[in-house]
């Protein structure tokens, strides 16, 4: 499983890649793996006001509903249509397909969300090896 | 510290961890939920062939000149009417007509019979069927769960599979009976025409010691490697059996619904002249019948109804919950079963199921969902 390294992360298995005042979200290989095959995800709407560690949509397998939290707060640009019809595409490449888009209220809140080594570091002890 | 019950292992246990199978807690029992994938596991038992560790259910078997007239009395459906190698769906009721367990019993003959229970119910239908009948003359109970590694073979391509690892042949097994052949060099293995996925199958019941168990496993992945077999896994178990509408216990039967309500009552033999839960279910049936009904879902609007979930009238009232409920990886809709009063059970009905806070609305429709395709001569 991969983690890029310009991405930034949360406990919660979402990354999020920032660029300027703004930022795409997704979850993890690890997430996309531990839930298995996606069937359903509720997305947020353009327009929506999201608050750092809020959720705002879930992802659904077969067997469970995960809900996903914010790693930072902003407003929603865009959201991936193509996930209506096609959630699978998260288990195929989790790493580029985003959820959401979003500008950042406040990007020093980047600062305060795991690197690609700490989240790294942080499933080891999770999972236990 | 907290202190962590051990779960209970079948004999495979290892083997399903060599397949890196995502292992989950089944009533107790450690056991592989998926392996290379859920959906990928539910089609190739609909359109090729899976197997499956079952292991973890339980055998009761009751032998001796009175063990017929014992299943009698403890299990609703008429097993008088069983052959020799033939086998009925049924269950054992308490009293008042809610479920004990659901099984199914198999004839070894007149004096000998094979009683096939789920794994979350062992130890509580053993009680039961101790308690019921043991005082009955000429009969002897006994617990066989551990001594069978139990697998399940499904699907269009599970007979042409097994039929390479058997002499016997295996297109005399009619559905719902059984044999006793040799399997994988093994002598003397029961072979039945039984399955809990809506599809054609067998479930082979082989000794439990590991190394048998291992080997059969791997025999049966290569015999049915041309066809794609797959090794599957809980989650698949239960999709399938959802689609074909199968009832699990402690979801659409329990010891708080009855048989009537079910939908069950055609394996229920009133005419039998006595059976736990008889009087009760007559007497519901001279009441005007069961006031609540066992109903198909399919959501018409986007959203997965899961077990528990309220369903609603259109007006927001609530008339019932979700039983099981999940996405159908073959018919790739949303389907769920529920509980919901008669006047609400009606086929095309609009009904509303609370998802996280929304009304989501579903359509009443005929049970099963999935019927397998009839084979043409």
């Amino acid at each position: 499983m991969s983690y890029p390294a310009g991405y930034r992360y949360t406990k919660e298995h979402e990354w999020i890649d920032v660029s300027g005042g703004s930022g795409a979200v997704g979850i993890t290989d690890y997430a996309q793996n531990s839930l298995g095959d996606i069937v359903f995800v509720e997305l947020p709407k353009v327009g929506d006001v999201l608050e750092a560690g809020k959720t705002f949509g879930s992802v659904e397998s077969v067997k469970a509903v995960s809900d996903l939290f914010s790693p930072v707060s902003g407003t929603v640009t865009s959201v991936n249509e193509e996930l209506v019809n096609a959630p699978e595409k998260i288990n195929s490449d989790a790493n580029t397909t985003w959820i959401l888009k979003l500008t950042l209220t406040d990007a020093s809140q980047v600062n305060g969300l795991l690197t690609a080594a700490d989240y790294e570091a942080f499933i080891s002890e999770e999972t236990g090896h | 510290m907290a202190e962590v019950m051990e779960l209970r292992k079948t004999a495979l246990n290892g083997t399903h961890r060599t397949h890196k199978a995502k292992m989950v807690d089944f009533g107790g029992w450690d056991m592989p939920v998926e392996y290379s994938g859920l959906i990928a596991e539910h089609m190739a038992v609909r359109t090729g062939v899976g197997v499956f560790d079952v292991s973890h259910m339980g055998d009761i078997q009751l032998r001796g000149p009175g063990s017929l007239a014992a299943v009698q009395q403890l299990c609703m459906n008429d097993a008088s009417k069983l052959a020799a190698g033939q086998a009925h769906y049924s269950a054992m009721l308490y009293p008042n007509g809610t479920f004990v367990d659901d099984v199914v019993v198999h004839c070894l003959s007149a004096n000998d019979y094979l009683i096939v229970i789920n794994a979350g119910t062992r130890e509580k239908d053993v009680q039961w069927v101790r308690k019921q009948i043991g005082h009955m003359p000429g009969v002897h109970v006994n617990d066989f769960s551990d001594y069978y590694t139990q697998l399940a073979i499904q699907g269009p391509k599970a007979a042409e599979t097994l039929q390479k690892l058997t002499s016997t042949d295996l297109s005399t097994i009619k559905n719902y009976w059984f044999t006793w052949g040799q399997v994988c060099g093994l002598y003397n293995v029961m072979i039945a025409r039984t399955g809990y996925t809506g599809e054609d199958g067998f479930e082979i019941y082989v000794p439990s010691d590991e190394p048998t168990s291992s080997r059969v496993w791997g025999e049966v992945l290569e015999a049915g490697k041309e066809f794609g077999i797959l090794p599957c896994g809980l989650g698949a178990r239960n999709t399938l059996r959802l689609e074909a509408a199968m009832a699990l216990y402690g979801h659409e039967i329990s010891d708080t619904i009855n048989v009537l309500e079910a939908g069950l009552g055609r394996y229920a033999k009133l005419d039998k002249p006595s059976f736990v839960g008889r009087d009760a279910l007559l007497e519901i049936q001279a009441a005007g019948g069961p006031k609540r009904k066992l109903i198909g879902l399919e959501m018409i609007e986007r959203g997965i109804a899961r077990d528990g979930y309220p369903v609603m009238a259109l007006d927001g009232t609530q008339i019932g919950e979700v039983t099981s409920g999940s996405p159908a990886p073959f018919l790739k809709k949303n389907i769920a079963m529920a509980y919901v009063p008669v006047q609400y059970a009606g086929i095309d009905e609009v009904v509303a199921v609370e998802i996280r806070g929304q009304m989501v609305k579903a359509r009443v429709t005929a049970l099963p969902f999935y019927k397998k395709p009839k084979k043409t001569a």
